[in-house]
């Protein structure tokens, strides 16, 4: 059976779901699946890891400092004492800034931002977008160790009953990047890329301020996170971290939700692999509705708010 | 300071592919191109790196002869010379190949500071920076919006899921550029002058093979056709009632 070594994030005491399901696609690739966890917290993350298709953790408690350059050293180490023929992580910040060096240092290729896996047998393929998702590519690979990052909210978190066996690992020093400080996102706010709801406010909204409406309906959904286009990221009403597009996040949540925006192709690149497409625009020809399952014409300062107290009461019936 | 930034030359982002009769490559009858976005940023970070500490702007590309246009307007916006590495597969190639060809011309020319974009717009791997500067030996801060260098050292941030991270790092290091880090600059009539003298080499290099082959190239499934729902406030009841009852989200 081949192995497969998957790096798994945590936030506050929590395994990142991104990672959850990258375990999920590694235990559906009917891999012996081994998890690796970093930090002098990943001993509480690692015990409920079995439960995700790990058999085996490999907890990386370190010394407090965290450095790039360490964790793909060490997690290159792990992969060849596993004999892993493939190392996974998910396609988040810290999961794409990680694999390109442990790739490196395995002299593997690497495969970005897969939607698709297929280990059956012959040369191991990956699919994944092409020219900013307007191709779909289905890549085969000779490299010695197959690394990929996954796109969140795409493979299955696989949960059963298992339990893993957890073993302690030493970190390398020789740090040549250090990380001193983080200011953490203020209010919990959940990722763009993670959230499995996306409402996102266009130029269409007019003005910085009634980015309230976006923002009080992705609260009532209590699980969505706020989204922006390219043009009010440019105009300064919203920060970079939002923008949802080519040049921003690409984006796969189970709704998306564009308010007054048009829907140029560079914006679609980030979105249009969303289960499902609400578009709300004033403009009944804003190529927007064309990738839309559903649309409502009409102006967003009407819509937004009746659509708000719609969602409420039904979260309110539960 | 010698200050090196590694730039690529994609289709534009409104271009429409076809897939070739292989089924497994682009159609680029057409195409026109452009530096890709984080590129600009990288040229731009380059040269403030330059107006800061001193030193010399090379702007690197692996890629086609036709890139000359993208080094020139980098050459008109202040930096010192250019090299094309000339890849007649460059449409083909690898994250790994790419990084490995880059990474021993860089050790060539001696960089201490490397600009690149965060991700190229057309491959989206996000890959090369940190490759490289694995490849090296080196530091690397990927993602990068705010960035103060010094002889020998610097500090970035960088934008992740959970916030904004303060990284310290010793160069030489890698740098990818992440949008907020800078506006790029305009070429000016007198740069483009400039620019005419300065030069652009056209070099070879030793191929590393690729580990990656296209085996089919798609287009997405086509969306199932939607539908208005309703005009104004008085549509979100049949929009509230298809998200609950067919898409299953609320
Ligand atoms: C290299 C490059 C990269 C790019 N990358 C991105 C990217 O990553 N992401 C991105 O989004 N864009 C990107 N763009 C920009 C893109 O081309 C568009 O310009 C941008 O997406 C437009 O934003 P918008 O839809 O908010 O604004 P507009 O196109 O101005 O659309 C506003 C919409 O709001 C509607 N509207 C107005 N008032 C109301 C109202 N009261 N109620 C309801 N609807 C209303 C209008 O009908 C219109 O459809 C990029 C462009 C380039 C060249």
């Amino acid at each position: 059976m081949t192995t497969i070594v998957v790096f798994v994030e945590h936030s506050k005491g929590q395994a990142r779901r991104a990672s959850l399901e990258a375990l999920g696609a590694a235990k559906a690739a009917g891999a012996r699946v081994v998890a690796a966890v970093e930090g002098s917290d990943a001993q509480a993350v690692a015990s409920t890891l079995g439960r995700f298709g790990a058999e085996r953790v490999a907890v990386f408690a370190g010394d407090g400092r965290v450095s790039a350059d360490r964790s793909a050293r060490d997690l290159a180490a792990l992969v060849r004492e596993e004999g892993a023929t493939a190392c996974f992580a998910a396609a988040t910040s810290s999961g794409k800034s990680l694999m390109p060096r442990i790739a490196a240092t395995l002299d593997s290729t690497l495969h970005s931002d897969c939607t698709g896996l297929d280990l059956t047998g012959g040369a191991p393929k990956v699919v994944r977008p092409w020219l900013a998702g307007k191709l779909i590519a289905t890549l085969e690979s000779s490299a010695p160790v197959l690394c990929a990052t996954l796109r969140p909210n795409t493979f299955a978190v696989q949960e059963g009953s298992g339990s893993a066996e957890i073993v302690a690992k030493p970190s390398s020093s020789d740090l040549k990047a250090l990380l001193v400080s983080i200011e953490a996102k203020t209010g919990g706010k959940l990722d763009v890329k993670e959230a499995p709801i996306v409402v996102s406010g266009g130029r269409g909204m007019k003005a910085p301020e009634h980015f309230a409406l976006i923002e009080e309906l992705a609260a009532a959904f209590g699980n969505a996170a706020v989204g922006a286009s390219r043009a009010v990221v440019d105009a300064g009403w919203r920060p970079h971290a939002e923008q949802v597009g080519q040049t921003g996040k690409t984006v796969s949540p189970q709704l998306y939700i564009a308010v007054g925006i048009s829907g140029a192709i560079q914006h679609l690149a980030g979105m249009r692999t969303a289960k499902t497409i609400v578009a709300i625009n004033k403009d009944a020809d804003a190529p927007i509705f064309k990738v839309a399952d559903y649309g409502l014409v009409g102006d967003a300062f009407e819509i937004v708010p009746a659509l708000t107290a719609a969602v409420k009461a039904i979260r309110a019936q539960r | 300071m010698n200050i090196v930034a590694c730039v690529k030359r994609v289709p534009v982002t409104e271009a429409q592919p076809k897939i070739a009769a292989d089924g497994k490559s682009v159609d680029a009858t057409g195409f026109e191109y452009m530096l890709s976005f984080y590129d600009d940023l990288a040229v731009e970070e380059a040269i403030r790196a330059k107006e800061k500490l001193g030193g010399e702007v090379t702007v690197l590309t692996l890629g086609a002869s036709e890139a000359s246009k993208e080094l020139r307007d980098a050459l008109a916006k202040g930096a010192d010379k250019a090299t094309v590495l000339k890849d007649p597969n460059w449409a083909a190639r690898d994250a790994r190949s790419t990084a490995k060809v880059l990474a021993k011309k860089l050790q060539e020319l001696g960089a201490e500071v490397v600009f690149m974009g965060r991700v190229a717009t057309d491959r989206d791997n996000a890959a090369v920076g940190p490759y490289v500067a694995t490849v090296l030996g080196w530091a690397c801060v990927t993602d990068v919006v705010k960035l103060e260098l010094a002889a020998g050292k610097g500090k970035a941030w960088r934008e992740t899921e959970d916030g904004v991270e303060t990284i310290e790092f010793a160069l030489p290091a890698v740098i990818t550029c992440d949008k907020g880090l800078n506006e790029p600059r305009y070429s000016g009539l007198k740069g483009i002058m400039a620019a005419k003298k300065k030069p652009i080499d056209e070099v070879a290099f030793d191929d590393v093979a690729n580990q990656q082959s296209v085996a089919k190239l798609e287009f997405p499934p086509r969306r199932k056709d939607g539908r208005i729902v309703g005009q104004g406030a008085a549509g979100v009841p049949a929009l509230i009632d298809a998200l609950r009852n067919e898409a299953k989200v609320l």
